[in-house]
């Protein structure tokens, strides 16, 4: 089995649906810090057969793990501090979500006006409805 | 900056002070012919109208101030791919005050968030078409003497009629409202109007499709025509627009207070033999459009502390 070291302060996103870690590494935004980040894919777990995981070699602060949430609630999120887990972060759903997801109603400005910034929000937390903030669109 | 964008921006308090001062204008346009002395309005019409477009000219130029913009996109820099941030920026430099009409949704709030004047939403696609919301609140509220305790029937396109679905976020705020809802099946109110805003504001409503047989119990008559631009196909669109014409006929089963109301223009959705009658409010209601937009202009001016 391959071993990644071990991390001494920073964040583990564990049981991510296998595939997905790249997906998550881009919404994310991992591509634009200087810190270290191991992406470990298809690694063996009990509860879902195969899992991806990231680590990431940085203060939880640094990051927006709130669209977590949206992305998938099930994603185990860790916070490390001298080597070991001291505290599992619970995700919300986030109330905005900024260039992660596009509008896909045709009639929206956002179709003819690509650097606008993509904007959802959360209008019905219970449904985990988002809207457009544009033209309230809602997202499927 | 206050701007509308949205009915719901005015909460249902605002909205009735809104309408005393259009009731008042109307009363006395004399004492508001000059309260706008020196202030212009850009209207920003990026498709075409020619009712919305001259009322708020109208209504600006019956407050004594003066009027500059474009009424269609070919006239003005979004034809040279200019962005509505852009325009807006460069229009905040020459006017007071602005009214846009954009295809696209959510261009007015877009120019909202880079404006410093009000940005008054004058249509955005199938969206939000807010002032028209309050002419028919300012028709309704002033022919019924309320706003509570109707019943109202909204009739042709309720898909992609952006005035019905604004007049019904307006009137879910108000104690028993009985929503009358017809259409073909094809034209039915979007999901997210029938769950987000009738049920979850636990508003009583029906779906029919036939106008006759809801006919007498309608306090008001909402008529819309079926638009043309609002489809991207031409064969399904003229399968459409004939669904339902209001004649005198019809208007023998209402009731002899019914309204009818319609935000116009017409094609053939009410047919000219029903203009003579006393119950047909919506060339009134054109009038009402223009008191409710001087309130409306005197109210974001008076807020960005730009009326002497």
């Amino acid at each position: 089995m391959l071993n990644v070291g071990k991390l001494n302060e920073g964040v583990v996103l564990d049981h991510i649906k296998a595939g997905k870690a790249m997906d998550i590494y881009r919404d994310l935004k991992l591509d634009k810090i200087d810190n270290c980040v191991a992406i470990i894919k298809n690694a063996r777990s009990n509860k879902m057969g195969k899992k991806d995981i990231i680590k990431i070699e940085t203060s939880i602060d640094s990051i927006d793990l709130d669209i977590l949430g949206f992305i998938d609630h099930n994603i185990t999120v860790n916070i490390i501090k001298d080597g070991e887990i001291v505290r599992k972060k619970d995700l919300a759903l986030p109330k905005k979500i900024v260039n992660v997801i596009k509008c896909k109603n045709p009639r929206c400005i956002t179709s003819i006006e690509q650097e606008l910034e993509q904007v959802f929000v959360l209008t019905n937390e219970e449904k985990a409805v988002y809207r457009c903030r544009y033209c309230e669109e809602k997202y499927d | 900056m206050r701007h509308l964008l949205n009915p719901l921006d005015f909460s249902v308090e605002e909205l009735d002070e809104l309408m005393d001062v259009a009731l008042d204008i109307s009363k006395h346009p004399d004492q508001y012919a000059e309260r706008c002395k020196g202030k212009k309005i850009a209207t920003l019409f990026y498709e075409p109208s020619t009712r919305t477009r001259l009322s708020f000219e109208a209504a600006m130029l019956n407050l004594g101030g003066s009027v500059l913009g474009f009424s269609s996109a070919a006239s003005s820099s979004a034809s040279k791919g200019e962005s509505v941030a852009d325009t807006i920026r460069m229009v905040s430099c020459y006017a007071d005050i602005c009214a846009m009409r954009h295809p696209k949704e959510g261009a007015p709030l877009v120019a909202s968030l880079h404006s410093s004047i009000p940005v008054i939403n004058a249509g955005d696609g199938g969206h939000q078409h807010p002032t028209q919301t309050l002419t028919d609140l300012m028709t309704i509220r002033t022919l019924k003497g309320r706003l509570d305790h109707i019943t109202i029937g909204l009739c042709g396109d309720l898909k992609f009629g952006r005035t019905v679905h604004s007049l019904i976020n307006a009137l879910v705020r108000y104690e028993n409202v009985r929503f009358v809802l017809i259409s073909p099946n094809e034209l039915r109110i979007p999901d997210y109007i029938r769950q987000e805003v009738l049920s979850d504001n636990h508003a009583e409503y029906k779906e029919v499709t036939q106008l006759e047989e809801v006919m007498p119990e309608l306090d008001i008559l909402y008529m819309t025509r079926v638009q043309r631009e609002r489809f991207f196909n031409e064969e399904e669109y003229i399968r459409m627009k004939d669904c339902y014409i209001l004649d005198a006929k019809k208007m023998e089963l209402a009731r002899p207070d019914m309204l009818v109301l319609h935000p116009l223009p017409r094609v053939n959705e009410i047919s000219v033999e029903v203009d003579k009658d006393p119950r047909a409010k919506y060339f009134e209601q054109v009038q009402f459009g223009v008191y409710i937009r001087m309130a409306l202009i005197l109210k974001l001016l008076e807020e960005a502390n730009r009326l002497c």
